[in-house]
């Protein structure tokens, strides 16, 4: 299973590097947020792989997954939505001032 | 305390001056009288107890116990001599600047920074902790900056600002530097302590770098050669300001240094050789410049640094009899170049002009003011039975003294006389050149005695110049008193008199005296022979030169790092991470694998595991495609969803379900504005290069991630695990984390989503964004955006949703939920009604303005916080209660519930601000088509109305295949 994953972050990672260093906005905000899968996972993992053991305290449990990962990489996706939003916008913002959606403004050789 | 408070009162008095500008124009110089007027009440007590021979030191609080930086004050003779100048020349400024400033000039404005450079100065002068004594010499900087600038359409005056705050905040800087190390070196950041351990001090292998770095941080303040050159150019700032800062206290705050730490560091060569050379240097050059300055401040200014040159000088000298004499200078310069500089201000505020060239024979039209300028002048000049004189003749003597030590004992009185000689010319110039000779011509203004406003204000330091002059004795027991606390011992027996008899400083004073008046009668040499000079070897010019040079080598720099180009500043980012992270992973020598034992992997998990590759590979190949890769990449999405509940976390799973959500329409609504494809990048070298990073990237990631998941590791969770009942109240962990023990990340996030909220409602505003009005394919777009069956079912479903989400609120602290996930959920039962009503139809029934909402989110977490502080607790400590309800069943009250419902509103304002305002701007391109808005109450009629009105759509648009859209 942790190669699996490792695998799945690795593919997410590459996926989102790549679309990052497209020229144009949209492709580069998939990137991102491709990217900001790859790292919420990646920090969420921190806490190992546990199956079937959520951090809510029960009688019955007795051992947890680890919340610290968990509570960080819940704001981190609240965050990155609100990252998303912003950058997208942003594009908009760049379309109608610049006349074209290149990352730059304008096309650079 | 009441040091502390004595600091404070003018911090709050610039707040007060600001607001009290509602009462009228002169309030706030009420406002700034009544501060100094208090502090110097408040000083009365602590003053009482220095007087009768003991020093008042005051713990305030602890700052930064483990780093030995607390709060604390302390009056000793020498620290209530700088307050007393700084509240009572403060005093006296106020009152004038009051009728100095024009009626454009906005006094609160004024007054504000003029109190908060005051507060900056008394907390300079009080400190007892040396990073505190630091802080507030930092905060002189910058209200100096603020002052300086205060007339801020003028260039030279944010110029002059500006130069003076580089050479003084450069200084503060190094003075950093020597403050650590002379806190290292005495074991301590308390005054009290260093001053007992000079000789460990002095001592220290690293004595001379701690000596240079704090003697940078004087000279820089108190304008010493070669950091002479920013005074003068700070003479942009409004009179009453120089008359302040540039006379009493802010160059004077380096000499306050110097004193303060003169038990502490004075005493070897390196002290002597460095700062009285230095002040020698700055004392002769000043008042060779003085003297061919022709702006009557400009001359002002240079003799201010010639004086300061003196008294550092006296420092550096280092006898006590020269500490005494440099104590008493301080007191005598302050009184007469303040009133000198209000005098400047007088005629520039009654004649238009402070040129030198134009101003003659002022007496006639001023004769009151020529006679202060003239006893003012007399003083700097060192005449018998003023002020200045006294402390001259101390500083000759000294002089004498000190040089009798050296292989050319007739070398620096020599030299020390030319400079009183230009001292005396200069002095004589001011006052003869502008008041007497030929009548005045072509004068901006018809001169004449300024308003008693401003005369009294002179009058006061000019009687208190003459008084001190004659009865020397009057401030014997203060200088002594000031004199004790510097040297931190008795000072020698000396007597403060006129005579003294036939010495050999009379004589250099004489000299001085007639020389003084030869050189002001061939002026005009001087003067054709500064022209030449002019412009070479110009301290001013090379500082310009540096700066350009930095500018430009900044420039570079970043123009290397950023040639505007984002791919290739990623591209440096990524190259530079991978090879970091390839160095770590070579240079480990570790296996790849490590021994914990590997979970087996079940069908399911392969299925969605695979499904979310696929999906991402899907997007990056057909990311031309942008409406499929978006379509793609929400599936990875989901997938990463599906996998946070595999992996034992319910609460990431629903939040990035919301999440999830509320993205893809933000990004639909997006898509439509943009073109619905990338144009393929022709440059498939390029795209090859790319796709080897990405490759690179991503197998790195994957190896670390199976190198750490291999792995076992030791947690801090345990502890939040255990004491997450017991400490928090609530059975879910990640919540109580989130609310509870790390609450203040928390608060600080919902600050930044706010604020991302806000600046898109910021880019939004105003934007206009014409909407295509076909797609690609040239086909229009259905303008039946509201179906029936969606806008029915989502108006039944908001009353179910909105439960679902107080449920999730509610229960968030035991179960899975919180304020993040039901916020999202609520968002995006609202974003539903938008999307199946539009826009017009939701803003009648919801408030569309979400702004208060975001407001009062914050408002309420941080009241949570700060309740806590009322019942005694750090910021946002919690407490809870269990209560029993009916049907709901057990329910848990935490403080813990407001914070999570402030995190709440503020994720449901922010979301929604965000998709409501790019959806009304949606709406609104597409009024031109839709004639009539669908803002009917009743679904049918609108949609009946839109029915009709929307189908003619001009022929010659949809012909338009490969126009831009965007373009109309």
């Amino acid at each position: 299973m942790e190669a699996l994953i490792s695998i799945l972050i690795g593919i997410l990672t590459a996926g989102g590097v790549y679309l990052c260093l497209r020229s144009h906005t949209f492709p580069v905000v998939l990137g991102l947020t491709l990217l900001s899968y790859a790292v919420n996972l990646f920090l969420f993992m921190m806490g190992r792989l546990v199956i079937g053991k959520p951090p809510i305290i029960t009688e019955q449990a007795s051992n947890y997954a680890d919340p610290l990962p968990q509570a960080l990489v819940l704001t981190a996706i609240v965050i990155s939505f609100a990252m998303t939003a912003y950058i997208i916008v942003l594009a908009l913002k760049a379309r109608t001032e610049m006349g074209n959606d290149h990352v730059d403004g304008k096309e650079i050789r | 305390m009441v040091l502390a408070y004595l600091t404070l009162i003018p911090f709050l008095g610039a707040v007060l001056t600001k607001l009290s500008t509602r009462l009228g124009r002169y309030s706030s110089a009420w406002v700034a009288i009544l501060s100094a007027t208090l502090a110097l009440c408040l000083l009365w007590a602590p003053a009482q107890q220095v007087w009768q021979g003991s020093s008042v030191v005051q713990q305030v609080a602890l700052w930064v116990p483990a780093m030995d930086v607390n709060l604390a004050f302390r009056l000793d003779g020498l620290s209530l001599l700088f307050t007393l100048m700084i509240l009572l020349i403060g005093l006296i400024v106020v009152i004038y600047a009051r009728y100095y400033l024009s009626p454009r000039d906005s006094m609160g404005r004024f007054y504000a920074y003029l109190l908060l450079f005051m507060g900056s100065m008394l907390g300079v002068v009080l400190s007892e902790n040396i990073i505190q004594l630091l802080m507030f010499w930092e905060l002189t900087s910058l209200s100096s900056f603020l002052l300086i600038s205060y007339w801020q359409q003028r260039e030279e005056a944010s110029r002059g600002a500006r130069m003076a705050l580089t050479i003084t905040g450069g200084g503060g800087l190094a003075m950093l530097g020597g403050f650590l190390l002379l806190g290292n070196m005495a074991g301590s950041y308390e005054l009290s302590d260093i001053l007992l351990a000079g000789d460990t001090i002095r001592s220290h292998a690293h004595y001379p770098y701690m000596l240079v770095l704090i003697l940078l941080g004087v000279f820089t303040k108190s304008a010493q050669f070669p950091f002479h050159f920013w005074l003068p150019n700070a003479m942009a700032a409004p009179t009453p300001v120089s008359a302040y800062l540039h006379s009493a206290t802010m160059v004077k705050a380096g000499i306050f240094l110097l004193a303060r730490l003169f038990p502490a560091l004075s005493g070897t060569q390196e002290w002597t050789l460095i700062v009285s050379s230095v002040g020698i240097i700055t004392f002769i050059m000043g008042s060779y410049f003085a003297l061919s300055k022709h702006d009557m401040k400009a001359l002002l200014a240079y003799s201010t640094i010639s004086h300061l040159g003196l008294i550092v000088a006296l420092f550096g000298i280092g006898s006590p009899l020269a500490v005494v004499a440099g104590i008493f200078h301080i007191i005598n310069h302050a009184t007469f170049k303040a009133s000198l500089f209000m005098m400047a201000g007088i005629v520039d505020h009654e004649t238009g002009t402070r040129d030198m060239r134009q101003l003659r024979g002022l007496r006639r039209y001023m004769p009151h003011s020529a006679v202060l300028m003239v006893i003012a002048a007399a003083a700097m000049a060192g005449i018998p039975g003023l002020n200045g004189f006294i402390s001259k003749e101390m500083f000759l003597a000294e002089v004498v003294q000190h040089g009798h030590a050296s292989s050319h004992p007739w070398l620096l009185p020599v030299i020390v006389t030319a400079g009183a000689i230009f001292s005396a010319a200069y002095s004589l110039r001011i006052a003869h050149n502008v008041f007497f000779g030929a009548e005045p011509k072509d004068l901006p203004k018809s001169p004449h005695e300024p308003s008693r406003g401003m005369q009294v204000p002179v009058e006061i330091l000019v009687i208190a110049c003459i008084v001190i002059g004659l009865f020397p004795q009057l401030a014997q027991p203060l200088v002594t008193l000031v004199a004790d606390s510097t040297l931190q011992h008795a000072a020698p027996e000396f007597h403060l008199a006129i005579w003294h008899g036939l010495t050999p400083e009379l004589l250099m004073s004489a000299v001085a005296l007639l020389g003084g008046i030869i050189v002001y009668t061939k002026r005009e040499i001087f003067f054709s022979l500064q022209t030449h000079l002019d412009g070479k070897l110009d301290a001013k010019m090379i500082y310009n030169g540096l700066m350009r040079r930095l500018f430009a080598l900044s420039s570079v720099i970043t123009m290397n790092a950023d040639n505007l180009s984002q791919k290739r500043m990623l591209w440096i980012l990524f190259v530079t991470s991978i090879a970091l992270g390839a160095y770590g992973f070579f240079s480990g020598g570790s296996p790849l694998a490590g021994d914990r034992p590997m979970l087996p992997v079940d069908p399911m998990s392969a299925m969605v595991a695979i499904i979310m590759m696929v999906a991402a590979v899907s997007t990056v190949i057909m990311h031309q495609q942008r409406f499929t890769s978006l379509v793609l990449v929400s599936a990875v999405g989901l997938g990463v969803a599906l996998t946070f509940v595999k992996f034992s976390a319910p609460d990431l799973a629903l939040t990035q379900l919301a999440v999830e959500f509320i993205t893809a329409v933000l990004l639909l609504l997006a898509l439509f504005f943009l073109p619905q494809t990338t144009p393929d990048e022709q440059d498939r070298l390029r795209q090859g290069r790319d796709v080897a990073i990405a490759l690179v990237a991503g197998i790195g990631i994957a190896a670390l991630s199976y190198a750490v998941l291999t792995r076992d590791y030791t947690s801090i969770a345990d502890y939040f695990i255990a004491n997450s009942i017991s400490g928090g109240g609530g059975a879910n962990v990640v919540n109580v984390l989130l609310v509870d023990f790390r609450g203040f990340d928390t608060m600080g996030e919902i600050t930044v989503l706010a604020l991302a909220g806000l600046g898109i409602y910021a880019m939004l505003d105003q934007l206009k964004l014409l909407s295509p009005k076909q797609d690609a394919e040239g086909r229009p777009w259905n303008p039946d955006t509201h179906p029936l069956v969606l806008a029915t079912f989502s108006r039944i479903l908001l009353p179910l949703a909105l439960l679902v989400a107080v449920f999730i609120l509610l229960r968030g602290h035991n179960q899975p939920g919180g304020g993040f996930i039901a916020g999202l959920i609520t968002s995006a039962a609202l974003i539903v009604q938008y999307l199946a009503n539009g826009v017009e139809w939701t803003r009648s029934k919801l408030p569309a303005n979400t702004h208060p909402l975001i407001g009062y989110g914050l408002l309420v977490a941080a009241s949570t916080g700060i309740a806590s502080w009322y019942f005694g607790y750090p910021f946002l400590t919690s407490t809870f209660n269990h209560l029993h309800l009916p049907v709901l069943g057990e329910f848990e009250l935490a403080s813990a519930m407001a914070f999570d419902i402030g995190v709440f509103l503020v994720v449901v304002g922010t979301s929604l601000l965000i998709l409501i305002n790019l959806g009304m701007i949606h709406q609104v391109s597409y009024l031109p088509r839709i004639h009539k808005p669908a803002s009917g109450k009743d679904a049918k009629t609108s949609r009946s109305q839109r029915g009709s009105n929307t189908l003619p759509i001009p022929s010659d648009t949809i012909k338009q295949k490969k126009g831009m859209p965007w373009k109309h």
